[in-house]
Order: structure tokens, then C-alpha cells, then sequence
């Protein structure tokens, strides 16, 4: 009888012990989670903040707003232009995406096909230099491009450098390595006995990669397709390298041109970051899952 | 070991069976390529990888080259000898405190916010309302480009005269004096430290994600043995969860290396690496790409921020090869 009653005190101990402990543990999440959306969110407040309100006010920060609208965003929309540096951002982004798909699924479909000791080669080729820091290939690579000779229709100058051809190509190449790794596992989970049913077929090489292969890795193909928009899309350094007029530069790369002309407003300079950033969160409000699927395909394997 | 020899032996013949009907099976696969079909996956291959060597491989080999010329990008190439190097070494004054900053970098992330993301991960890898939504939060300056993470927090460290947030909060708390106000983006012996933490802001959510995944990939068979052998939560993570994640540590080992090396854009944008924030990627392309058109120089640099990545590179890779092999 004592020894149940004792029991019975232990575990309703133990269950007050369990949820101070959930408590507790609610508590710090949610600190550090406001911790972490502070700087966003007083960039927000910033950016509906008139300048004429806060310069060389005592209070700082904590002046109390008398006004707030959208008329920074109207301003940075106009005079800086927006939607100009948002449309350069898409043309360097979008077809980089489609050609780095394109080639790593072409790639990871082909080396599959050839000895494993190779396959592991271009793979390794194709990690490793994925992996370099790009500023270990910078110096070359500018003067590279600025020798590389491009007709016409590419290139308003006649070189590589300070094109949105370079800066594709460029993208691509370095994505390559990484979507080539990923594609490759996931190819490697498919099915052999699906291409070799084709192959005996008489399906052509082509064939099978086309209507085969690819419908099947489509999965894949959309969590990078996503990953690959934000990481091409927050690009600064090869921006800023690659790009000698400012007017070519995509939207990140601009933004840290126009503070020297527009940002001496910080409420400003609130305004174009979050409409800088603004496309990259919805992109992964709206596409989440892709997203960390994309990101965690390629640590999955190794 | 010995014990599971036997088992190992008995299946063998079957499999040494499977194995020769493997090898079968793929000459049969190769001979059913034509010609066509080789040609034409030669050329799948070949194309990009041809390009990949050009613009990176062959542009790391030219980068040590250079290192050993005087270069300007005007005048022909001369060769120097390690004259760029013990130059570096010796009289240069921003080479040993951007090595000083890569390794504080490191330090700083290898401390703080990549614990500070794995202990995010295993506490919200618990049923736990709201998980989603903490995830988010933690997640979304990952999905920030790292430029505008840098102007986000430029607005925080700005003085009070530009309405900074932290300044504004220390006088009011009156933790500050105005007329001293911390200058923390000016101050050559702080601003390290202030952008370390904007880094650390994106870093923490990065390291989070990553693991997170791992976690989710342990089979829960092996935490409910744990939890019936009496281990606690801390125990079974230690000697349970954290083994079985090798592959995962390795990832996250590689990740946060690499992008301590890598860091470039949030010091390029506050001040373009000077005045305290000298990092060895902003000493090649200030040197480099600059008016100076020191190209020899830059490039010296360039090979030691190379040799020091090729330190997780082959961790990575026999890491991956590893994986392979099995």
C-alpha cells in the first residue's frame, strides 16, 4: 500500500519535474527565437520610418515614431530603380538554373553509366573544386575573362568580363559540382533494371536519359532548382568581380553601389535590404520543403 | 569479430555467384552501348568537364604561378622566386592579422554558433509545439544573401546619430554614455567581434537545418533501446545519436571550415576589409583587383587560403570516398 502511494508520488514528481523542464525549455526558444528575429524586424520598423524623424534625434531608436508609411520603399523603388537591378538579378539567375541543371543531370546520368573508378574521379573533380573558396580563383579568372573573346549577341564589349553571360557561366560551373554529386546518389537509389529494360529495348542513349532518367529525379530537380534560386540569387562576390559598370550588377551587388550614393538614410538603406531579401524568404516561405530537402540531399550521403 | 566470421563465410558462395553474374550483366550493359551512344556520352562528360578544369582547376593551378611572379597585369611576367611570400611573411602589415581574423572566425564558429545550431537541432527534433515555427525563425537569415545580411546589421551597430539600434538601447538603459557611445563598426579592436556575430546570426540556422536532417535519419529503434537499457536523454545523445551521426559531423565539420575561409562579403561591405576586418579572401582582391594591380602578391595570398582549404577538402573527400567503398 505505502509502497504504491510512494510510486505514485514519484511519478507525479516526476511529471511536475517534466513539464518545469518543458517550461523552461519554452521559455528559452522563444528568448533566443526573438533575439533572432530582432535585427529583421527593427529593419522593418527602420524602413517605415520617415529619415526626417530620426536624424540627430536624442533618443535614437527609441524616439517615438509620429509617422509611419511606405514611402521609403516608394523611393527606392523609383530613384534607385528597383525593379531594373531585380530583372538583372533574373537574367543571371534563371538560366543559370536551367543550365546547371541540365548539364549535372546530363553528367551524373553519363558517368553512371561509365567504370565506378572514373565515375569517382570526375566526382571528386567535381566536389573538390565545388569546395574551393572562389576568391582562391578570382585573380586568374578576371584576367581570363577579360581575354576570352565573345561575339556580339553575348557581349556588348566583345570579352567575357563584365557580361551576364560570364557571370552565368560562372555560376553554373560552380553549382555544377555540387548538383552532379547529389544527382548522382539520387540516380544511384533508381532502379537499374528500368534503364537496362530500355537499353534492351533498343532505346538510344539519349533516349533513356530523356524519358527514363529524368521524370524519376524530378524530385531531386525541384529541391535544387529552389536551393540553386537562393544561392545564385544572394550571389554578391562574383557580382561584384565580374561587373565593372554598375548598371548590369543584380540586386545585391547594386545595393552595396547605391550606398554610396543613396545610404546616407538608413531608413533607406532598411528598405532596399528587405526588398533585396524579401524575394529569397518568400521563395522559401513558399517552398520549404524542397528547400531543406535540396539542402539536405547533398549532406545526406557524406 | 570471430564470432561473425562464420556468418560472413556461409552466404559466400552464393555471392561470390551474384558477383559473377554482376560482372555478366555489365559487359552485357556495355556491349549494348553503339557507337553512337558512346560518342555520345563522352561528349555529356567531357563538355562540362573540360569547362569545370578551365575555370577552376586550371585557374587554381595559374593563381600558384602567378604567386611566384611580380606581376602588375601591364609589365611582361617575371618570375621572383618566394619573394610574395616571405615579402607577406615579414614586412606586409595586414597579412598576419587576417590570418589572426580567420582563425578568430573559426574559432568563433566552431564555439559558439555551430553548438549554439546543433543544440537548436536536438532541441527541436522533440515533439514540440511550434517546432515549425521556431525553425523558421531560426532558418530565414540563412536564406538572406549574405549582403544584405550585412546591411541588416549595419543598422544595429550604426551610432546613435544614425538611429543604431544597440547604441540606442545601451543609452537608454543607461548602460551608455552618449558622448562615449561604442563605435562598433569603426573601432578596429570591436568590429571583428560585431561581425562575427552577424555571421553567427546566419551560421547558427545553417548548422540547425543540416543537423536536424541527420537526426531525423537516426532509426528510432536505436533511442528506444537506449531508453529501455535506463539511459537518460543526455546519455543517449552522447553515446548513441552522436555516433551513429558520423557522416553528418563530418558535414558539419567541412561546412563550418569552409565557410570561415570563405567569409568575404559582410566584412567587404562594412568597411571592404580594412581597419580591423583584413581577412585573407579581401587581402587578394584588394591587392589583386585593385589600382595596385599587385597580381603576384594577390596571388600568393590566394595559394595559402588555398592550402589551408584543402585541409576539409581531403577530410571531405576520403570522407566520401569512404562512404563509396562500403
Amino acid at each position: 500500500m505505502s509502497a504504491v502511494v510512494l510510486a505514485g508520488q514519484r511519478t507525479t514528481h516526476n511529471r511536475a519535474q517534466r513539464r518545469l523542464s518543458r517550461v523552461a525549455l519554452y521559455i528559452f526558444l522563444t528568448v533566443l527565437a526573438l533575439i533572432f528575429a530582432w535585427p529583421l524586424l527593427y529593419t522593418v520598423y527602420t524602413s517605415l520610418r520617415p529619415f526626417g524623424e530620426i536624424v540627430n534625434n536624442q533618443n535614437g531608436a527609441f524616439s517615438t515614431p509620429a509617422t509611419l508609411n511606405l514611402n521609403n520603399y516608394i523611393t527606392f523603388w523609383n530613384s534607385a530603380d528597383y525593379p531594373h537591378f531585380f530583372w538583372n538579378t533574373m537574367v543571371i539567375t534563371l538560366p543559370a538554373i536551367v543550365l546547371t541543371l541540365w548539364v549535372s543531370s546530363m553528367l551524373a546520368f553519363a558517368i553512371s553509366r561509365f567504370s565506378w573508378r572514373f565515375n569517382l574521379l570526375v566526382l571528386m573533380i567535381f566536389t573538390a573544386g565545388n569546395l574551393l573558396p572562389p576568391q582562391v580563383i578570382i585573380v586568374p579568372l578576371y584576367r581570363l575573362y577579360n581575354l576570352l573573346p565573345v561575339p556580339a549577341p553575348f557581349s556588348d564589349n566583345g570579352i567575357m568580363y563584365d557580361q551576364v553571360l560570364g557571370l552565368i557561366l560562372i555560376h553554373a560551373t560552380f553549382q555544377t559540382g555540387f548538383c552532379t554529386f547529389v544527382l548522382s546518389n539520387y540516380m544511384k537509389t533508381l532502379s537499374k533494371e528500368l534503364v537496362e529494360a530500355a537499353m534492351i529495348d533498343g532505346a538510344g542513349i539519349f533516349t533513356i536519359y530523356a524519358r527514363v532518367v529524368m521524370p524519376l529525379v524530378r524530385p531531386a530537380l525541384a529541391a535544387l532548382g529552389t536551393l540553386l534560386f537562393v544561392w545564385i540569387y544572394n550571389d554578391f562576390f562574383w557580382s561584384v568581380m565580374l561587373f565593372k559598370s554598375g548598371d548590369k550588377r543584380p540586386i545585391t551587388a547594386a545595393l552595396n553601389n547605391l550606398s554610396g550614393t543613396f545610404f546616407t538614410d538608413p531608413t533607406l538603406v532598411a528598405a532596399g535590404s528587405l526588398m533585396a531579401g524579401i524575394p529569397t524568404i518568400v521563395i522559401y516561405l513558399l517552398l520549404q520543403r524542397y528547400f531543406i530537402s535540396g539542402l539536405t540531399l547533398g549532406s545526406a550521403k557524406g | 569479430m570471430s564470432q561473425s566470421e562464420p556468418k560472413a563465410l556461409a552466404p559466400a558462395p552464393a555471392s561470390a555467384g551474384a558477383g559473377a553474374l554482376a560482372t555478366k550483366k555489365r559487359k552485357r550493359r556495355y556491349s549494348l552501348l553503339n557507337r553512337r551512344d558512346k560518342v555520345l556520352l563522352s561528349l555529356m562528360v567531357g563538355i562540362p568537364l573540360a569547362i569545370f578544369l578551365l575555370l577552376i582547376w586550371a585557374m587554381t593551378l595559374v593563381s600558384i604561378v602567378l604567386s611566384f611572379t611580380n606581376w602588375d597585369g601591364v609589365n611582361p611576367i617575371a618570375f621572383v622566386g618566394i619573394d610574395n611570400y616571405t615579402q607577406l611573411f615579414t614586412t606586409y602589415p595586414f597579412f598576419w592579422p587576417a590570418v589572426a581574423h580567420n582563425i578568430m572566425w573559426l574559432l568563433f564558429f566552431v564555439c559558439l554558433a555551430t553548438p549554439m545550431g546543433i543544440l537548436l537541432a536536438v532541441l527541436l527534433d522533440r515533439p514540440l509545439r511550434g517546432s515549425a515555427v521556431y525553425q523558421s525563425i531560426f532558418f530565414i537569415p540563412v536564406v538572406l544573401s549574405l549582403a544584405v545580411v550585412g546591411f541588416i546589421w549595419k543598422l544595429q551597430y550604426l551610432p546613435l546619430a544614425g538611429n543604431g539600434f544597440i547604441d540606442s538601447a545601451f543609452v537608454a538603459l543607461g548602460w551608455m554614455d552618449p558622448k562615449h557611445a561604442v563605435n562598433w563598426l569603426g573601432d578596429p579592436t570591436i568590429n571583428i567581434w560585431a561581425v562575427l556575430v552577424a555571421a553567427s546570426w546566419r551560421h547558427v540556422g545553417y548548422i540547425m537545418v543540416l543537423y536536424l536532417a541527420g537526426l531525423k535519419s537516426v532509426d528510432p529503434s536505436l533511442r528506444e533501446a537506449a531508453a529501455i537499457d535506463g539511459a537518460n536523454e543526455r546519455q543517449t545523445f552522447i553515446h548513441v545519436v552522436f555516433p551513429v551521426m558520423a557522416p553528418i559531423n563530418v558535414v558539419i565539420v567541412v561546412v563550418t571550415v569552409i565557410e570561415s575561409l570563405r567569409a568575404f562579403d559582410i566584412a567587404y561591405i562594412i568597411n571592404h576589409g580594412k581597419n580591423g576586418l583584413e581577412l585573407l579572401s579581401i587581402l587578394i582582391t584588394n591587392s589583386a583587383l585593385s589600382e595596385a594591380g599587385l597580381i603576384g602578391f594577390g596571388s600568393a595570398v590566394a595559394v595559402i587560403l588555398l592550402t589551408i582549404s584543402l585541409v576539409p577538402i581531403v577530410l571531405y573527400l576520403s570522407r566520401v570516398m569512404r562512404s563509396e567503398n562500403q
